[in-house]
């Protein structure tokens, strides 16, 4: 004390502790907002995501059209009048709603200009043409005021894709063909409408005429037959290796197995399905047979995985009771265990499907990417499910087919949705805790 | 066609031979009042005779639908014209048997028709109808031969339960060997094919040259075809790729799951966990077209009025948009292992007067840390497996690059396009898919292996 150097009172612990306090809480604030962003980060993603597809793919759901005037000549549909389907279906269609579009436009004589005019007239505009007179015979001889599907050019400029006011040369439309559709929309008679076609038809070249339909079914054909074998084998493994398997090596190896599988990149599914499928036993490519079996191989671990975690969850007691009435393990298993346990197996049996649907890879191996105009009509059509037509799309470089592209995986989209959805409902429902 | 009817029709038998099977043992006990005469419930006899009524009718109809077609076309080249088939390699055999095939159905055929093969596909069409009728008829005789010998086995003392039960548990036991079987096959097909590829091309070359460029020219002097198979390029573009992946997910993922389980208020968790899962469930080629139609546009004009030169098809636009899909992949492992670190050690850290932020870096994470690995390994075999995103958005052309602007190849994309299309079975081209399909599964199998032992000991840690 009587050393003045000393005056300085001696550094307690508190001393230190309180000097980097205010450091150390900054630290503490500056990770809690780098937690904070990250978790924001990942929300702006998703956000952006859907923003981002919704956004370029909601016009689809609407087509342009245009209302003409078309004289349903009995001379060129049906010159003998024996209303004859085949005759019907032969007439020169496109030729009427060219005279039509003529007569709107009565100035243009150049045939040139001719062929421009044509062209804002989708290619596939006779057959609905076609479609709706052998529906209904009796328009023959008529003129009916008809919604004619336009090109998929003046499509993309009546839905604003294309800037009429960049250079005539930097646009697919010409100043010409904008002036048409000007007077065309003055008089009332262009709109968009409803897209139906984009439901009902199969995939074409040509954006307007494009649609899901066909792999809408090809999705439900493979998904279907999926189910069906993945179901019951996944159940009847996870059965097996949960309650009956002794433990020994190969339950082990069946063990590491599964829980590899699941994590196997699933395009080596596809060389599977390739080498073992179509090249040593014959299936037939490009078919929803083909897909399913691949897809059964790829889904079954996820299956397997779900319902072991369901069968564990059902208490001892139960089997116990049930043994002890005097029931066989077989009986216990599938009497008692399985109901109560079922709707844990559904529940991911649905996650296992929604995550087929959504799959793309292994099937573009097993030549599911081959352009099929048809609706596939049983197991072994060519198809192409939905994900892989939007793939196809995806690369078609025409405008109109990005807005469909961005339609077709809404449509996706939504059927997962609803998957799991259904998946949650049930898991809500009837989840119980012992 | 016929072949599915006929499996409804012998399904539909093995439903009324269970209803004879349930009948027949009930009225060999004497009526249902003695039941109890029965060794099993009537049930089971339904069920024995159900079993041996389809059982063995749909194996021989499996055999016969996956033998049929070879043997008809074995007998219809058999029959052809010595001088037609004699002198013929394999490849124009097939296609001359292709021509009978699309003659037969009425398809378009390749070459023009000859009498001999009008007939022989007559022949084909013949034969394979007497063989659909044959099927129907051994199939159903098979069905009811089945059925006749439950009917005769039926008595009082059999005992069908025990027969029932143990014919189920090696239906079970063969369902859970499908796993193993799917292995084999994964390694049998891709290690076959691959070992083809490396007589055709040497392992060395294929692992180490620096040059990929599949085309194999059809003409001596062709330009451009040198058909050289080094992957490295490939290695190191599903590398690049994975790596920037791996840059956007491991930070984001691994600090929203320290936020969600450490500092969020239960009901910000509530929205923010199952919101970040959806990026889990969307399919992947979604992402690619979000990378190929967005991403990379918008990659190229940030670049632009940067000064910098980015490739359409850039390696960062792909690996960003795996980045995001992976997210979620680490946020829930790391989510697990971080909640599975027990109470009282963040109690303990707490009592010695550390900061929360302080307890998560110094003990948390730590003692969390061989989970978080292996997640992120898991993760990375998965940023080097995934296909479609590469596909849509990374390039075609094989750079030995390490610019992240410049467009990059991976081995995913290499096996898709090589593999696309028609192609001959046993060309090099198409072999090399199965050699990079044997290398990339190897890897992630090695991965796989590694990062799930590690959770697995970690988890036994704490429990």
């Amino acid at each position: 004390m009587n050393n003045p150097a000393d005056t300085t009172p001696p550094r307690r612990a508190i001393d230190i502790v309180n000097a980097s306090l205010k450091r150390r809480y900054a630290r503490e604030r500056r990770f809690r907002w780098l937690g904070a962003t990250a978790v924001t980060l990942g929300m702006v993603f998703v956000v952006l995501l859907f923003a981002d597809i919704i956004l370029k793919g909601y016009t689809a759901f609407q087509q342009t059209y245009i209302q003409l005037p078309i004289e349903l000549a009995a001379a060129t549909i049906d010159p003998d009048g024996t209303r004859d389907p085949a005759t019907l279906a032969r007439a020169d269609y496109m030729k009427l709603i060219r005279e039509a579009l003529r007569e709107q436009f009565p100035e243009v004589r150049d045939r040139r200009d001719r062929r421009r005019l044509n062209s804002m007239i989708s290619v596939g505009a006779p057959d609905l043409l076609r479609e709706r007179v052998m529906a209904d015979p009796a328009l023959i001889g008529t003129t009916q005021e008809l919604w004619i599907l336009a090109d998929d050019d003046i499509d993309m400029l009546v839905k604003g894709y294309i800037d009429r006011n960049a250079p005539e040369s930097d646009r697919r439309v010409s100043d010409q063909m904008i002036g048409w559709i000007n007077r065309l929309e003055a008089e009332g008679r262009v709109a968009k409408r409803f897209n139906t076609i984009f439901f009902t038809h199969g995939t074409s070249r040509e954006p307007e005429l494009a649609g899901i339909a066909g792999a809408l079914m090809g999705s439900f054909y493979t998904l279907a037959l999926t189910f069906l074998l993945s179901f019951p084998i996944g159940v009847g493994a996870a059965l097996y290796l949960e309650e009956f398997a002794p433990k020994n090596r190969w339950t082990d190896l069946i063990e590491v197995n599964v829980n590899n599988l699941a994590a196997v990149p699933s395009i080596v599914f596809g060389l599977l399905g390739l080498a073992v499928f179509i090249g040593f036993f014959g299936v037939p490519r490009s078919t929803p047979l083909v897909a399913a079996l691949v897809m059964t191989l790829m889904t079954l671990p996820t299956i397997i995985i779900a319902s072991r975690v369901a069968l564990k969850s059902v208490p001892p007691s139960i089997r116990e009771a049930a043994l002890g009435v005097g029931a066989s393990p077989l009986q216990t298993q599938f009497h008692h265990v399985l109901p109560l346990a079922l709707p844990g197996i559904l529940t991911g049996s649905i996650i296992g499907m929604a995550r087929a649907l959504g799959e793309t890879a292994p099937l573009l191996m097993i030549g599911m990417i081959a352009f099929i105009v048809d609706i596939p009509k049983g197991f072994t059509d060519a198809a192409t499910v939905l994900p892989v037509q939007i793939f196809l799309w995806a690369d078609s470089p025409e405008r109109g087919f990005v807005e469909r592209t961005s339609a077709a995986i809404i449509v996706l989209l939504a059927f997962l949705f609803v998957m799991n959805l259904a998946a949650v409902l049930l898991r809500r429902r009837f989840e119980r805790r012992w | 066609m016929y072949s599915w009817i006929l499996m409804l029709v012998v399904l539909a038998a093995m439903a009324g031979a269970y209803q004879i099977g349930r009948r027949r043992a009930i009225a060999s006990a004497g009526g249902p009042t003695r039941i109890k005469q029965l060794h099993s419930l009537p049930t089971y006899y339904g069920l024995y005779a159900a079993l041996w009524a389809g059982l063995p009718a749909l194996l021989l109809m499996g055999l016969w639908v996956g033998l049929q077609d070879q043997i008809v076309i074995g007998l219809v080249t058999s029959h052809l014209p010595n001088e037609m088939v004699a002198g013929l390699s394999d490849g124009r055999l097939g296609l001359l048997i292709n021509d009978i095939r699309n003659l037969a159905t009425g398809n378009i055929v390749s070459a023009e028709v000859t009498p001999e093969i009008q007939t022989a596909a007559d022949q084909y069409n013949r034969l394979n109808r007497l063989a659909q009728w044959a099927m129907w008829a051994v199939v159903l005789a098979v069905a009811l031969a089945g059925l006749a010998y439950a009917w005769m086995r039926t008595q009082p003392r059999l005992r069908a339960r025990n027969r029932v039960e143990s014919t189920f548990t090696v239906i079970l036991i063969l369902f859970s060997s499908i796993a193993i079987l799917t292995t084999l096959g994964i390694v049998l097909s891709v290690l076959f094919e691959s070992l083809l590829f490396f007589q055709k091309v040497s392992p060395l070359e294929f692992f180490f040259g620096t040059n990929w460029s599949p085309q194999i020219a059809l003409r001596a002097d062709q330009v451009g075809a040198s058909g050289a198979f080094g992957a490295i390029p490939l290695f190191t573009g599903t590398l690049m790729v994975s790596l920037i992946s791996m840059l956007v997910a491991v930070p984001i993922g691994l600090l929203s799951a320290i936020y969600l389980s450490e500092y969020a208020h239960r009901q910000v968790r509530a929205i923010a966990k199952p919101t970040l899962e959806i990026l889990a469930g969307i399919p992947t080629v979604v992402y690619g077209f979000f990378a190929a139609l967005t991403v990379a546009p918008f990659i190229r004009d940030l670049g632009l009025s940067l000064g910098l030169d980015v490739a359409s098809e850039s390696a960062l636009a792909a690996g960003l948009v795996m980045g995001i899909m992976i997210i979620p992949f680490v946020s829930s492992l790391s989510d697990d292992v971080i909640n599975a670190v027990p109470q009282s050690l963040r109690d303990g850290s707490y009592a010695l007067g550390a900061t929360q932020s302080e307890t998560i870096r110094r003990v948390v994470i730590p003692a969390a840390l061989p989970g978080i690995v292996g997640g992120i390994l898991l993760a990375v075999s998965r940023a080097i497996g995934e296909t479609m995103i590469v596909v849509m958005a990374a390039g075609l052309s094989a750079n030995l690059t390490a610019n992240p602007l410049d467009s990059v190849t991976t081995v995913t994309v290499q096996i898709v396009t090589l593999l696309t299309g028609d192609q001959e079975f046993d060309s090099a081209k198409t072999l090399a898919a199965f050699a990079l399909g044997l290398t990339l599964f190897l890897v992630t199998l090695t991965l796989n292996v590694i990062a799930l032992s590690i959770v697995r000991k970690y988890r036994e840690q704490y429990e």
